[in-house]
């Protein structure tokens, strides 16, 4: 049983960390149906610019802060500098745009800072939190946390704003949307700087648990689409099930079957879902255009 | 028509784009294709850090038998393709004398025919065993061997009377090639490895395979293979759990940076090292204390970062070959190669090199310290 | 003259021409290895161009077949005998049913699923290299043997050039071909918009998969010359960073050119070379030039330049 339980709050680390890297993708998908591979530097940049804001002596909370706005104002200056100048390009253009903002954020990250590791230290201490036998990290913890309220402001922006309707309608139709007095470039803008912002925040909260580098945004992003995708493209509470459901897989294979073939299990598993419900978890279909 | 002419015409200036600095000075040229970015940049960084400030300093005193030295460095970004264009580039236009670099066993592997058909030094700075075995005519290297790693832990295992062992190593190259070679040295050094677990690059969470080696009984020491801050995260994992059983980490990890990310789980971690992580705590007379204090320093200062035993091996590649390079009177070939092989008796921050035709390492197992960490910093055993 | 110029395999031409003339202006055996690699990476992105630009459907994994072709040679000669020349060929079998298998079920689906579903099998091959040491030589690498034709040892990177040269053009013969054939026409309504094709009775799934499997075993063709030039093989062929690079290239070049795929390829081989002068600045620069291509030239370099070009004079 203590096996068992450790084997899931392992998981439930993993997922958290999972989910927090696939929560980006949401809102630039639902705006204008890219997939963002710079969302896993938008969570490098978080971790590294408050590491060195740190080490340059400011408090850690407002190191965390302006690292957030500093990400935002990246995020932004995506959308302005490149993404909206080929707004009328193909979808597929749009996303090797992205790649190119990946392979220059990371180039830029390597200049600036350095290539080493580097950590920050837990919000709540290192002293595991001992329960039927079993560890958890309570930064483990706070990750899930931040997860939760991320969610919970991404349903509250989609479902209860008229700013989100307005993100929305410009994701289902953009011709339609600005016909309605939508300033859709506006909306796409503001979801690449929303989706920077939960980047950051993400990178801050998982650096005590996985330290970061100027590198790590692939893996991530690579971890944090396929949770996307496994819940639901475009589906905050998707991205969260998809990532924890993902983590868990991993965890358990690696427990109970071989640590060795522990990806390739959780793998199987993605491909498995996508066969039987080709939308994902809680993913819905979306109506055919002609 | 005129778009095929612009066409063309945009192929051939990125073509000429390729062979743009021309340098008119005839120095002598020393290539370093190297992992300075990508998955292995936290050994290659610091190789390029160090083969930029020696030729610096060579040059400041002179140069090599009143020649100056050029670094031709390449970013291979851990890919052995990107790594074997890079070094047919070096060979036909560059025309490098001989070369330091091939930071991991793969790149290595895939430049290594390229300098034995050309016919011009290869000190490798990678890890494995098979670089050196069997012997190539032109290929050296100067990292000690993973092998050498696991004898090591295994005979310091063995004196503490820990002989059976569980193994927890990354799937990466590195944790991987030491991984065989501990296989295969457990059973000729009297050690029984009871259990093998694995975990990928960048996992975030290891406690399921620590939990798995907690529950096999009669293991009595751990050991990990890997570099990188996969170990530090393990080392933090293995606390979580609650494990006290001794552990063990190799070689990959002797770099200060270890310490700072595995915070007070890494105190009692055991690994075996050159002496240049403890420079400064060397008894006096130790015939390498000068040469790791004087490299020690000289890095921390112009770096401002802390040193680590893989700048150490390109010192130690540069500077073999910059000896040979002084005995021979030139850079020929022929006869650069020649003096490499007769290498006897450099102290270098790996430990004393004795080269021959036999041996292109030239080190043994003398060469590592068994070190443990004690309050957060390195301190010798033995 | 008109009916040259008009004629389908007209743009094959040039780079004909290219291929003989450009060793004129060769230096070095280095020029030749960049070259045969521009020319390898084109074969590969010509077949993704073609799942890309005519099927539109996108393939994230897409390196897994280079690594099925590449580990093809390396592992097939030392373990079963017989010559490489024959792996070729059963690499690019084995990488077509993978395709055939993995694709009919997919390929009924819309949207993003083949890309996610290619990325997953991708990184499945790429886990399984890398892992069974015992057969690929895990992370380090397998050396593969040289190729001996006709009791030549095929060795040198001038003799790469050539060979690859004239692979990428019978690649591109039978695609454009294939563009002209009905199924090319099927293809194109396909992209245009799926459900006018099914009305007009295109079995829109088989030809998807069609291309799907003609994509693949072009890459596996391109992995396998990728392995017998280098001598020596990484799990990196296969890795999902290159699958990447290859999407890239297809976009940069042009999706539905044939030649676009030989000019994204051009690109993205030659491009780290010439940055390398720049070392620290070297990703930072590339990842700019490849945003700024993307703005400026949005449709890819071919067609963008093209329709520059043909528009002006009238």
């Amino acid at each position: 049983m203590a096996e068992f339980l450790q084997f899931a709050f392992s998981g439930l680390t993993a997922g958290a960390v999972y989910a927090l890297a696939a929560l980006g993708f949401t809102l630039i998908f639902n705006s204008c149906g890219v997939i963002n591979f710079a969302q896993g530097e938008f969570v490098m940049l978080g971790g590294m610019i408050t590491v060195f804001l740190s080490l340059a002596g400011l408090p850690l909370p407002l190191a965390a802060c302006l690292a957030i706005v500093a990400v935002v104002l990246v995020g932004f200056g995506i959308h302005v500098f490149a993404i909206d100048r080929a707004r009328d390009a193909t979808t597929v253009a749009l996303i090797v745009i992205t790649i190119g903002a990946s392979i220059f954020l990371r180039g830029a990250a390597q200049v600036l800072f350095d290539k080493r590791f580097h950590t920050l230290p837990s919000w709540f201490g290192d002293n595991p939190i001992v329960v039927g036998g079993a560890a958890i990290l309570p930064q483990s913890l706070a990750v899930l946390g931040v997860a939760v309220v991320i969610v919970v402001l991404l349903w509250a922006l989609i479902d209860r704003t008229l700013l989100g309707k307005a993100i929305v309608a410009t994701a289902s139709n953009q011709l339609a949307a600005s016909l309605a007095g939508i300033n859709t470039r506006l909306m796409v803008g503001l979801s690449f700087a929303i989706s920077a912002a939960i980047g950051s925040a993400a990178g801050i909260v998982i650096t005590p648990i996985m330290f970061t580098s100027y590198d790590i945004g692939t893996l991530l992003a690579l971890k944090g689409f396929a949770a996307a995708m496994l819940g639901g493209i475009g589906h905050p509470v998707g991205a969260v099930v998809g990532g924890i459901v993902l983590g868990l897989s991993e965890a358990f294979s690696a427990g109970y079957f071989s640590s060795q073939y522990k990806d390739a299990v959780a793998l199987v598993l993605l491909l498995a879902v996508l066969f039987a419900c080709p939308h994902g978890l809680l993913g819905r279909p979306s109506p055919e255009r002609v | 028509m005129l778009n095929w002419t612009k066409l063309v015409s945009l192929a051939a200036i990125c073509f000429i784009g390729i062979s743009a600095p021309r340098d008119v000075w005839a120095d002598v040229k020393i290539g370093a294709v190297l992992s300075i970015t990508g998955p292995a940049s936290f050994l290659g960084d610091p190789e390029k850090k160090t083969l930029d400030i020696y030729i610096d300093d060579i040059n400041a005193k002179g140069g090599v038998n009143g020649e100056k030295l050029q670094l031709v460095a390449y970013d291979d970004g851990g890919d052995a393709n990107a790594a074997r264009t890079f070094a047919t580039r070096a060979l036909d236009e560059d025309k490098i004398a001989a070369m330091v670099g091939g930071t991991t066993t793969g790149t290595t592997l895939a430049m290594m025919p390229l300098f034995e058909e050309v016919e011009i030094p290869f000190i490798s700075l990678a890890g494995a065993v098979q670089i050196i075995e069997p012997v190539r005519k032109w290929v050296f290297k100067t990292p000690h061997t993973d092998r050498m790693a696991c004898e090591k832990i295994f005979a310091d295992a063995k004196k503490r009377g820990l002989t059976t062992v569980a193994l927890i190593w990354g799937t990466g190259a590195f944790g991987k090639s030491m991984r065989e070679q501990c296989v295969a040295a457990a059973s000729r050094s009297g050690i029984t490895i009871a259990h093998e677990e694995s975990y990928s690059p960048r996992d975030s969470d290891i406690t399921p395979q620590l939990t798995n080696i907690r529950g096999k009984a009669g293991i009595a020491a751990v050991i990990n293979a890997d570099f990188g801050q996969g170990p530090a995260i393990v080392t933090r994992n293995y606390r979580q759990v609650g494990m006290q059983l001794p552990f063990y980490q190799s070689h990959g990890v002797a770099s200060k940076q270890f310490i700072e990310l595995a915070g007070p789980a890494a105190n009692g971690v055991r690994l075996p090292a050159s002496a240049l992580l403890v420079a400064d705590k060397l008894p006096d007379g130790d015939p390498q204390k000068p040469v790791v204090v004087a490299y020690a320093h000289t890095y921390q200062d112009k770096t401002r970062q802390p040193v680590s035993t893989f700048g150490g091996h390109a010192y130690d590649g540069l500077m073999i070959l910059v000896e040979a390079a002084k005995r021979a009177g030139t850079f020929q070939k022929s006869k650069l190669r020649e003096e490499i092989e007769r290498t006897k008796n450099f102290i270098g921050t790996g430990g004393v090199v004795n080269m021959s035709p036999a041996d292109h390492l030239g080190l043994d197992l003398t060469a590592f310290r068994m070190l443990e960490i004690k309050n957060g910093d390195w301190s010798l055993i033995e | 003259m008109r009916t040259i110029l008009a004629h389908r395999l007209f743009p094959l031409l040039p780079v004909v021409a290219i291929v003989i003339v450009l060793p004129a202006c060769f230096p070095s055996a280095y020029y030749y290895r960049v070259a045969a690699l521009v020319f390898i990476f084109g074969l590969a992105a010509l077949g993704l161009n073609l799942l890309m630009g005519f099927a539109g459907q996108v393939s994230l994994g897409h390196a897994a077949f280079l690594g099925v072709g590449g580990y093809a040679v390396a592992i097939g000669p030392a373990r079963l005998g017989g010559s490489p020349c024959v792996y070729v060929i059963a690499g690019a079998l084995l990488s077509g049913l993978i395709a055939w298998v993995a694709g009919r079920p997919i390929l009924r689906l819309k949207g993003h699923y083949l890309a996610v579903v290619t990325l997953g099998f991708g990184l499945l091959l790429a886990i399984a290299l890398n892992n069974e040491t015992g057969l690929t030589g895990g992370p380090d690498g397998i050396s593969v043997p040289r190729l001996v034709v006709l009791g030549l040892t095929l060795r040198t990177a001038a003799d790469w050039y050539w060979i690859s040269a004239a692979f990428f053009l019978l690649g591109a013969l039978v695609a454009l071909n294939l563009i002209d054939s009905p199924t090319g026409r099927a293809l194109r309504a396909i992209h245009d918009s799926e459900v006018a094709a099914r009305v007009l009775g295109v079995d829109v799934a088989a030809k998807k998969l069609l291309v799907f499997v003609m994509s693949a075993a072009y890459a596996s063709v391109a992995g396998s010359l990728f392995a017998l030039l280098n001598g020596h093989i990484t799990p990196d062929l296969a890795g999902f960073l290159r699958s990447i690079e290859l999407v890239a290239m297809v976009v940069l070049g042009g999706m539905g050119s044939v030649i676009g795929s030989l000019v994204g390829a051009a690109f993205l081989v030659i491009l780290p070379q010439t940055l390398a002068v720049l070392h620290d600045y070297e990703h930072m620069v590339l990842g700019l030039v490849l945003m700024l291509a993307m703005i400026f030239l949005r449709a890819g370099i071919v067609p963008t330049l093209s329709r520059f070009v043909t528009v002006r004079p009238a």
